[in-house]
């Protein structure tokens, strides 16, 4: 008997789960007031994410752009079988931006970006339905990348450069569905890692078909997060041998998906611009996360999440309205990299329909103050995770879930 | 400019405080889930231990959260259930003190002993729940541990100074409105508008806890005469049943009915085997030839003589083999020898006379009591060595509910499930079989999405580490069953909860 009661307590330390869909498309106000295109657009700085070969294209000397997005992106859950609820009180998320470009020389360009492509912020309350999958994680991977771009002619440029990743999670669960101490606080673990590190990179070419007609690519890498030296902090847990859970360390990896994208831009009636992106993203990497605890005491844990590649569809307008105002709109439908069966809530995404808009204001010659607003709209779904574990049995985790993002936008753009 | 400026920002707060998502049915709207027929906003539960919460051999706080009433409350309110108040202990310990000096035991917690086997031990530590210390106002949850049928009715149930005479509860003293209140005129005078109603339990319950010792009552009606481990006269439990029931719904409300479930199937009486003694061929032909005296003379002799029928001649004859074996036992239905073997023609001395009184093996229709694991084998007397209990020391009948006892408990059930059945249908109340419902998990167990519930002691699930009350999964399901039927009774659409999310019992060493 007590081997049993040992297998079941042990298999209470099993599902880790991080983040899913964890990607976070807010690389620039003037692209995401277009939907968030811009592989083949050249008007700021905010190619050296968009088409680093784009750059150098570029007509001003010197451009400097700085931004922030606020998003606030809210979760609802319920299971009308048993009336339990739930909604997230997340933090407001804050990616930030920054981006610069330098004329080298006539054929040569030099840049510089910083920007936060992964990420995630989930607080659902503690001890909500599904406590035992996630209670809040926060994520964050911050880029640097040094960029060239040089042009072979006025037809075609390549560019590029290396990626430097640090990142961070923290992210807290119960242990399982029932495990509490005696006075019935739930039994739970804190994943903590910061600093992580690690390198990639990304290369891109444009091609200017005609002046008005242009087409670009750009692939970045796949970076995997390799946390050596993070934390497993665990809380309320009974006094007995059968829950031999003691604080630790571990090692466990989280992949950021390679990314390509390939697109075109139209400029039309002097005025106008229209651009098309398409993004594929390999979210195939990640096909399970794996915790591997150091004490050799707490079974390691292996959480199935399958992700499949997925794509992006962009679409964006933009209108030159006056010398100050340029206008910008436009639309991505989303498509979610989670298989059915496999809709975890730490990012429950299914896909969504993306709305966007923005403008640009022109202060003079060298300063423009760029805002965008974004609305994704996710339709009401039934789904669950059916590979959480207990006792060897799956334990599907399933409801009704409904999510919607607002992020309003504002940066700075400066330009010699 | 700036116009355009503040434009801008206008429509982004705008956005901003619409920012929540909403389901097209959420299940917080009021009517999404429906109470029926029935009123749910004030609910009001009577009984005993099962619906107070109690769980390992004590009354703790996290046990009454988990309680079914408790459990039920919680989904009432989805369909316009009000608030629902429990007299919660002081702690998760669970002992009582009256006056600073504990008078009942601290809960059970599995430990890990030092020999590496886990099994249930009571956990340490001085509670600090005082039944002097009086709760003030009245309580939706009126459970009281360790009431019977009639308790309910009886005044001065609350007193604290009837409490070490036994005529009063302890529980009760702690939220009694007065010295003179009864259970039920506390619960009546909340006005319910929806009550349930589980009694009877320990009417049965405490006669088979302690092996049969005490007395069926049946055919005495004075129930201020019956010991605490006695059977109640299914008469007495007619009239304080159907007393309650009126009192209950005199103000309109409506509610459900719980019936008795077979004691006998709960893990307290089903975990300790019947065949527990290991033996070698040796040993075991020589305690035969200790016994062949009492086998071939004694028993022969007494049926001959017409002091014993033939049929108790051979239920006492004692044979032990090669393997596991039956326990000796004293049972106290059989005819006492002690005097007559003392006599001519036995002339056995006092001592002997007495072991073989009411000797006999326990048999494959008794039942073995959870406790008796603890005294089964032992050597009570440290320089005898030869004195083992079960073997040469008969087990005694306290810790073996015999087939005749059996048989009592189930005939005074039968009549009391008969009378909650029928008062049920007469007043058109909600009625759960958990009779049928135990007999369930005691039977292949109830699957639910984490595996099987079923009666197994400690890792079954279904029930606490006394063996006798419910886990918290165990109450859970039986809030589940309750629900279920109210809905049926009423046309109602109570959710019901995912067993589960329910813990089963608490691994702690001291």
């Amino acid at each position: 008997m007590k081997k049993v009661l040992v297998l079941a307590a042990l298999a209470l330390a099993s599902t880790i789960t991080y983040a899913g869909g964890y990607r976070v498309s807010l690389q620039g106000n003037k692209a995401l007031a277009m939907g968030h295109t811009g592989v083949a657009v050249v008007n700021s700085s905010e190619s050296v994410f968009f088409n680093p070969a784009a750059l150098v294209y570029l007509e001003d000397k010197f451009s400097i752009s700085v931004g922030a997005h606020g998003v606030f992106s809210n979760i609802a859950y319920q299971d009308t079988s048993t009336g339990a609820n739930a909604r997230t009180d997340s933090p407001v998320g804050t990616p930030l931006y920054l981006y610069a470009s330098y004329q080298a020389t006539d054929w040569l360009a030099l840049g510089l970006g910083v920007y936060t492509p992964y990420g995630s912020a989930v607080e659902y309350e503690d001890d909500w339905a599904g406590s035992h999958l996630i209670n809040n994680i926060d994520l964050q991977a911050i880029y640097v990348q040094p960029t060239v771009s040089f042009k072979l002619n006025d037809k075609i440029s390549f560019g590029g450069g290396p990626i430097y990743v640090t990142g961070s999670v923290n992210f807290n669960r119960n242990l399982n569905r029932t495990l509490t101490d005696l006075d019935g606080n739930r039994a739970n673990v804190t994943i903590d890692a910061s600093g992580v590190s690690s390198w990639g990179w990304v290369a891109s070419t444009m091609v200017n078909i005609t002046d008005n007609l242009h087409i670009g690519a750009t692939y970045r890498s796949e970076i995997i997060l390799e946390a050596e030296d993070g934390t497993a902090e665990f809380e309320n847990i009974p006094n007995s041998p059968l829950t031999p859970f003691e604080n630790t360390n571990i090692n466990a990896s989280l992949p950021l998906p390679a990314e390509m994208t390939v697109g075109m831009s139209y400029d039309f009636c002097e005025k106008w611009t229209f651009a098309f992106d398409l993004n594929r993203t390999f979210w195939d990497v990640y096909n399970s996360l794996d915790i591997d605890f150091e004490n050799p005491a707490i079974p390691d844990s292996k959480n199935a999440r399958n992700y499949k590649n997925s794509s992006i569809y962009r679409f964006g307008m933009q209108y030159e309205a006056t010398k100050m105002f340029t206008l910008r709109t436009g639309f991505y439908f989303d498509e979610s990299p989670v298989r059915e069966g496999y809709f975890a809530p730490e990012t429950p995404r299914n896909d969504s329909n993306n709305f966007t808009a923005g403008l640009t204001v022109n202060l003079g010659e060298h300063l423009q103050i760029d805002a965008s607003f974004l609305y994704s709209h996710f339709k009401e779904v039934d789904a669950s995770y059916n590979y959480y574990f207990e006792n060897g049995q799956a334990v599907p985790f399933k409801g009704t879930y409904k999510t919607n993002a607002f992020v309003p936008g504002l940066g700075l753009t400066y330009k010699l | 400019m700036k116009n355009i400026l503040k434009y801008t920002f206008a429509v982004m707060a705008v956005g901003l405080v619409s920012c929540d998502p909403e389901f097209d049915t959420p299940v917080t709207d009021e009517g999404f889930y429906s109470s029926g027929t029935a009123d749910l906003s004030k609910y009001v539960a009577v009984g005993n231990s099962l619906t107070a919460g109690y769980a390992d051999g004590a009354l703790y706080v996290t046990g009454q959260k988990n309680s079914y009433p408790n459990i039920m409350a919680t989904q009432f309110a989805y369909a316009g259930g009000g608030e629902f108040s429990q007299p919660l202990m002081n702690d998760n310990i669970g002992g009582l003190l009256l006056g600073g000096t504990q008078i009942t035991q601290n809960r059970f917690v599995l430990a890990v002993g030092a020999n590496g086997n886990p099994g249930p031990v009571r956990l340490v530590g001085t509670p600090t729940t005082d039944i002097t210390n009086k709760l003030t106002g009245s309580f939706n949850n009126m459970g009281v541990p360790g009431a019977k049928s009639f308790h309910l009715v009886a005044p001065g149930y609350g007193n604290v100074a009837g409490v070490q005479s036994g005529a009063a509860n302890p529980y009760f003293v702690r939220f009694a409105s007065s010295e003179s209140a009864t259970v039920l005129a506390d619960a009546a005078a909340q006005n319910p508008t929806f009550f349930s109603l589980w009694i009877g339990n320990n009417d049965i319950l405490s006669y088979a806890t302690d092996g049969g010792a005490g007395v069926d009552q049946t055919g005495n009606f004075d129930p201020t005469t019956y010991g605490p481990n006695d059977i109640t006269d299914p008469n007495v439990f007619a009239a304080v049943y159907s007393q309650q029931v009126e009192a209950l719904t005199a103000g309109g409300a409506k509610g459900v009915l719980v019936n008795i479930p077979e004691v006998t199937s709960i893990p307290y009486f089903t975990t300790v085997p019947t065949k527990s003694i290991p033996l070698d061929a040796a040993t075991a032909a020589q305690l035969n030839a200790q016994f062949a005296g009492y086998n071939n003379q004694i028993l022969p002799g007494l049926a001959a003589m017409g002091v014993i029928s033939p049929e108790e001649a051979a239920m006492r004859m004692i044979n032990f083999t090669a393997g596991t074996n039956y326990p000796i036992m004293t049972d106290d239905d059989l005819t006492d020898l002690t005097t007559i073997l003392q006599g001519a023609p036995f002339g056995l001395p006092a001592q002997l006379a007495g072991l073989l009184g009411q000797l006999r093996q326990v048999k494959s229709d008794d039942l073995v009591v959870l406790v008796a694991s603890s005294v089964l084998g032992t050597t009570p007397d440290p320089n005898n060595p030869q004195g083992v209990i079960g073997v040469s020391i008969p087990l005694s009948d306290k810790y073996v509910l015999a087939a005749t006892e059996q048989a009592r408990i189930t005939a005074a059930s039968n009549a009391y499930n008969a009378t909650i059945q029928a008062l049920a249908g007469a007043k058109g109340l909600a009625y759960v079989d958990a009779k049928a419902a135990l007999a369930r998990v005691a039977n292949g167990g109830i699957a639910y999405d984490g595996g099987v519930l079923t009666s197994q002691f400690v890792t079954g699930g279904a029930f606490s580490l006394d063996g006798v009350h419910p886990s918290p999964r165990g109450y859970a399901y039986t809030a589940n069953l309750i629900i279920k039927a109210i809905n049926e009774t009423y046309d109602a659409t109570i959710p019901t909860v995912n067993i589960g999310n329910y813990p089963t019992i608490m691994v702690t060493n001291n």
